[in-house]
């Protein structure tokens, strides 16, 4: 049994089966990538695994248990993490509180009233923080506002603070989506380092295929809400169904 | 020294100095000069500033660090003012108790409020407070008036039971024998010096409430604060609940206004509903804006400017205006009251808005920037500019249309 085990989520939005019947396996330390056309039904079936939407029916069992129903803060206290399309970070704070806050999440929990020591005082989060930080080479802006980051960097520093919590399941949202070619094959190499040096599963919504057959071992494909296949990246690359669905609609 | 670093401990000892000098900084013209009428060292508006001050740094907890726009916080203000009085009534004058029991039953309405309102943001939990507040106001003046004696406000009569007050004990508020209003005057030279009891205990604690506010601001809580202003979806995907943090704030801030109101009725031990009504939750909000929200000593700054307004400026009246303009020729001199006629005396509230739309455009990190902007020209060749140290005078966001 996978890490992620999706088993028969439906979610309708009005008039529109968004899901119909998905199942989804994901298996421990593989990179999973979900590909299909727009509108396929990629970013709910992300939703409802986070806690943002909550599936009509089916069930979402992350480690053996079921994450349903769970506000996103619980979720992501039992592992999960997310990277979001456009890099959601904390504009007014510096680099390093940025990834303090992680840090801060993982140690302290959902809330703590911590009032009495100061940030300076936190040695063992600084130092946390500022390792990760190093592995994301973003060791020069510690005290930059997050806001003053390039593009490149602000994902960068997304990834850091995801990393610092030491997921064990990361969710990536179309990472490379807006990026000029260059900055899409740093990104690749960025989660290629990550994928070889820590025990980590991802599972990666891409439309781009030059992202998708470079990083993942499985691929789901989606369309109109349903898994059309699953299988590894060679065999998709050759499937008829998959051509005509997707590939074939976007070379064509 | 005490948890804080060097940086912060000289800031916290300018302020100590700056507060306990205050009867001798605010009194800096002789009383024969025609200026004196600029000298702000009397007792009462003394207290004011520090009592306010107190008010404005409790509520730049909140706005100021998550963003979230209260427009009630004067309800808990009448709360700890009646809750102090009750006290006097029913033990005696020493303002211990009522001090406590303010700051408890204004953080408890505090829970029950926030709980509420803060299950929105933006503009509806701005409402949502301003409605408890206008409830709060309107039930003051007519169910709750056998706990708020209605229009006339609460007070001490002389058959209130009184169960702590010795035969012949102080029928002043007092603190542990000490009267507030007793004074010592001190004439210096042509100046004359007030060192009044009542300031004095309001001081130290405005002392210990802006120690306490920096410790928050400096505190991992205080950084989760303005992580919640910043940005609430990754605060969630990041495994933390922001409610619990903004509701904490939010009582935080509610016991400093509490504290404030208790205060006030130490300083005169009364109590009426139009603590609570609105126009005294919007002072609140223009002082922490007019001196900066969001950082430490704006809202202080912001609170002693709009009391000096109120108090000062509104006494300057056309004879006064006369007076100053008396060397001009008849005509030029007449003309000239005439143009400042309106902005002061009564008009003083014309001379704020002008000075608070002044700085809400060309100074939109509020008073507190005027010094920065200054430093950073002379420190300059420094390279690193203080600004840049975010903590110390975070960016401030369009608070006003969040």
């Amino acid at each position: 049994m996978g890490i992620l085990e999706v088993r028969n989520v439906n979610k309708r939005f009005g008039g529109l089966q968004a899901l119909a019947d998905v199942n989804l396996s994901v298996q421990e330390n593989a990179v999973h990538a979900i590909i299909g056309p727009n509108g396929a039904g990629k970013s709910t079936l992300l939703n409802c695994l986070v806690g943002k939407l909550i599936p009509d029916t089916g069930t979402v069992m992350f480690d053996g248990q079921s994450v349903l129903g769970r506000k996103p803060h619980e979720i992501n206290q039992t592992g999960i993490s997310r990277v979001f399309q456009t890099p959601e970070i904390f504009g007014d704070l510096t680099v390093l509180e940025n990834v303090m806050i992680p840090c801060f999440a993982t140690r302290d929990g959902a809330f703590r009233l911590h009032a009495i020591r100061t940030v300076r005082a936190e040695q063992d989060i600084m130092e946390r923080a500022e390792r990760v930080l190093i592995d994301m080479s973003l060791q020069d802006r510690l005290r930059d506002h997050a806001a003053s980051l390039s593009r490149g960097d602000k994902r960068r520093l997304e990834m850091a603070m995801c990393l610092a919590q030491e997921p064990r399941l990361l969710l990536l949202d179309e990472p490379t989506a807006g990026m000029a070619r260059a900055d899409t094959n740093k990104t690749i190499d960025l989660l290629k380092e990550i994928r070889d040096t820590r025990n980590i599963t991802m599972a990666i919504i891409e439309h781009d295929m030059h992202v998708v057959f470079s990083l993942a071992e499985r691929i789901t494909v989606l369309a109109q809400g349903a898994p059309l296949v699953e299988d590894t990246p060679e065999n998709i690359k050759g499937h008829p169904k998959v051509q005509e669905a997707y590939l074939g609609q976007a070379h064509g | 020294m005490a948890g804080l670093d060097a940086r912060d401990t000289r800031f916290l000892l300018i302020v100590v100095a700056l507060t306990l000098f205050t009867p001798i900084l605010l009194q800096p013209f002789p009383e024969s000069s025609s200026l004196a009428q600029f000298n702000a060292g009397y007792p009462d508006l003394m207290q004011r500033f520090a009592i306010f001050g107190i008010f404005a740094i409790g509520f730049n907890i909140l706005f100021g660090l998550t963003g979230y726009l209260s427009f009630g916080h004067a309800a808990f203000l009448g709360v700890g003012s009646y809750a102090t009085v009750w006290m006097f009534k029913l033990l005696s004058y020493n303002v211990l108790p009522g001090l406590i029991l303010a700051v408890i039953t204004s953080g408890l309405f505090a829970l029950l409020i926030g709980y509420i309102s803060l299950r929105r943001s933006g503009i509806y939990f701005s409402i949502l407070t301003l409605a408890f507040a206008q409830m709060s106001f309107n039930l003051a003046y007519s169910v709750l008036t056998p706990i708020t004696n209605g229009e006339t406000g609460l007070q001490v009569y002389t058959d209130d039971p009184q169960y702590l007050l010795a035969e012949g004990g102080l029928t002043t508020t007092h603190i542990f024998g000490l009267a507030m209003n007793k004074s010592l005057v001190a004439p210096v030279g042509g100046w004359e010096f007030t060192f009044n009891v009542g300031y004095y205990f309001c001081a130290v604690i405005a002392i210990a409430a802006f120690y306490l506010s920096l410790r928050i601001f400096r505190s991992p809580f205080g950084m989760m604060l303005r992580a919640v202003k910043s940005n609430q979806q990754r605060m969630s995907y990041t495994g933390l609940n922001t409610r619990p943090y903004t509701l904490a704030a939010f009582v935080i801030s509610g016991m400093y206004a509490g504290l404030a109101g208790g205060l006030m009725a130490s300083m005169d031990p009364l109590a009426g509903a139009e603590r609570m009504q609105w126009t005294a939750s919007g002072e609140v909000v223009l002082m922490t804006i007019l001196g900066g929200a969001g950082t430490l000593m704006g809202p202080v700054l912001g609170a002693g400017f709009i009391k000096y307004f109120e108090n000062i400026f509104s006494k300057i009246n056309d004879n006064v205006l006369h007076g100053w303009f008396a060397f001009l020729p008849d005509g030029l001199e007449d003309l000239l009251v005439t143009i400042v006629h309106p902005f002061v005396g009564k008009g003083w509230h014309l001379t704020l808005g002008l000075l608070f739309m002044l700085v809400v455009i060309f100074l939109p990190g509020g008073l507190v920037e005027v010094g920065q902007r200054l430093r950073r020209l002379f420190t300059r060749r420094g390279g690193t500019p203080d600004a840049a140290d975010p903590r110390h005078a975070p960016k401030s966001a369009p608070h006003v249309a969040e």
